[in-house]
């Protein structure tokens, strides 16, 4: 049996594993967002009320958040479509401070004060989401949507004009980022059963990016790797003490000078998969 | 008239494109007829890529109508102009640079049957995308290249890929822009024949080209641009006796 700690930690890696994804589909199409936390901090809030208030069963309410952030995700992406790069990227941080500030003024669910109430939910049901999160996103990188999605990440431009419909790519993707960043929240907050508004700051959404870019941003199962090594590196390192975060920080440093693509990338993971079938 | 402009398959009716203050076409009328090979040269700066920007939605003309098989596509978006049938290469080649060369013979297809089947791994939930890919990939020769990466690839074979892509969209007319730049003898005598068999099967091919002796071998119609207007239109052997060509184009290259 593994501890209580262990449970926990288990439990972060699957919440980031599906923030880190949500951050993926949307980087996908070359658009980075940082502001995945509030679409988390929505999911979060709109799960724990179903719950909690109309005693709503866990599952039912977070297919329900995420359906709810997925609108709120494609709304975004009406505005992301004129900025690039950077700007973007600021535009999605905006909005995800947006959000928490909106909960933090949000008194009918406790505002600052946070919201309480969740029950508790095992690791096993986190790790279903999660795993199956993943596998969804594995399945849909072998389909042609997903070629289409990485067409508009390498040159949108050219995509259009071999008869793919951009717009309607990058609104998908951040629909589909923002239902899986809600499932990380409605999760988070039955897990911790306790939810505030600095629970989906601006840190967070930096975390699911760094788990993605330091995993391999190139294909799904690098989120997996990030997730892993964001949430149990630091453990490990323990034994450093108080140094242990900077020592965290270099050996991110070295892996993103080694591995711009992060750890995994597809010729990795193909020669990898290789390997095994061939053994 | 109308009987005529039932005939053309992409018809252009005075067509201008104006970038601050510089008319970068004024004008223009052109037509591509079914299974013809039609020809566009003229000094650089005459505003012949422009002229394929506006067929193909990347820049809206302010002036004249481009039609494709009678309906007007003057406004319509690239993406949706590519999927009623013109499909394109670029003088710069643009790739997908982290795409491998099967991936692109994928990406451009149109979807046909369910909705489903573009959200499911393609190898099995759209076996007809898989085969054309596949013949594609034959028909261009690029079977040794098949999990290239497209910015791995050598100048000529992105060229070839570039083309097998376009096809793949299933076009009825296929607009080339300097199709055998930067390509030996040999691969543009190769390209020729590709051309003429493509055109066998049914598809109207509108090119840019520098190379005179590629362009006179190859196209029934050749349109001369000069300052973003036609100033000559023929058979190779009319164009190459043209003084108005011979004098704007041709002359000003041998005096080089």
């Amino acid at each position: 049996m593994i501890s209580t700690y262990e449970a926990g930690l288990l439990a972060d890696v699957g919440i980031l594993l599906l923030g880190a994804l949500s951050v993926y589909i949307i980087l996908a199409t070359g658009q980075l967002s940082l502001g995945n936390a509030g679409f988390m901090g929505i999911g979060a809030y709109i799960a724990s009320f179903l719950t909690v208030e109309l005693h709503w069963p866990l599952t039912a309410a977070l297919i329900a958040a995420a359906f709810v952030a997925s609108a709120i995700g494609v709304v975004v992406g009406f505005p992301a479509l004129r900025l690039k790069g950077i700007y973007l990227a600021m535009a999605t941080l905006g909005f995800g401070e947006m959000v928490r500030s909106f909960f933090l003024g949000f008194e009918r669910m406790g505002g600052s004060a946070g919201y309480r109430g969740m029950q508790h939910v095992s690791l096993g049901y986190i790790w279903a989401w999660a795993a199956g999160a993943l596998l969804l996103v594995m399945t849909l990188e072998r389909s042609r949507m997903w070629l289409e999605m990485r067409a508009v990440h390498d040159d949108e431009t050219a995509a259009g004009l071999v008869g793919l419909n951009t717009t309607l790519t990058k609104i998908g993707a951040f629909g589909f980022g923002g239902a899986v960043a809600a499932i990380a929240g409605g999760l988070f907050a039955h897990q911790y059963v306790y939810i505030e508004p600095a629970n989906f700051g601006f840190e967070r959404s930096i975390d699911f990016v760094l788990a993605v870019i330091l995993g391999g941003s190139t294909v799904g199962v690098g989120a997996l790797i990030g997730a892993a090594l964001l949430v149990l590196l630091p453990e490990w390192l323990r034994f450093l003490t108080d140094w242990r975060l900077a020592a965290f920080g270099v050996l991110l440093i070295l892996v993103l000078l080694t591995r711009r693509q992060g750890i995994l990338d597809r010729a990795l993971l193909a020669k990898l998969t290789l390997r095994r079938s061939a053994s | 008239m109308t009987a005529a402009a039932d005939q053309a398959l992409l018809r252009l009716t005075r067509v201008s494109k104006t970038f601050g203050g510089i008319r970068a076409l004024s004008d223009v009328s052109l037509s591509v007829e079914q299974k013809r090979i039609v020809g566009v040269i003229g000094p650089n700066g005459a505003g012949k890529t422009t002229l394929f920007n506006v067929i193909t939605g990347a820049y809206r003309a302010d002036a004249g109508e481009v039609a494709l098989a009678g309906e007007s596509i003057t406004q319509w978006p690239s993406y949706r102009i590519v999927r009623a049938g013109i499909a394109r290469t670029f003088q710069n080649i643009r790739l997908f640079a982290g795409m491998t060369v099967w991936e692109h013979l994928l990406v451009a297809q149109p979807h046909q049957g369910a909705m489903m089947r573009r959200f499911l791994p393609a190898r099995w939930a759209d076996p007809a995308a898989w085969s054309r890919a596949e013949e594609t990939l034959v028909l261009f020769g690029l079977q040794n290249y098949r999990n290239s990466v497209a910015r791995t690839l050598a100048y000529g074979i992105q060229r070839k890929v570039e083309m097998a892509r376009a096809l793949t969209a299933k076009p009825k007319l296929l607009l080339l822009d300097e199709p055998v730049a930067g390509m030996n003898r040999d691969e543009s005598t190769e390209l020729r024949r590709l051309l003429l068999q493509l055109r066998e099967r049914g598809l109207a091919i509108l090119l840019i080209e520098h190379d005179m002796t590629f362009v006179m071998n190859l196209c029934e119609d050749v349109y001369v641009l000069d300052f973003g207007a036609v100033i000559a239109l023929g058979n190779p052997s009319e164009i190459r006796r043209d003084p108005v060509v011979l004098d704007a184009y041709l002359g000003r290259e041998a005096a080089c």
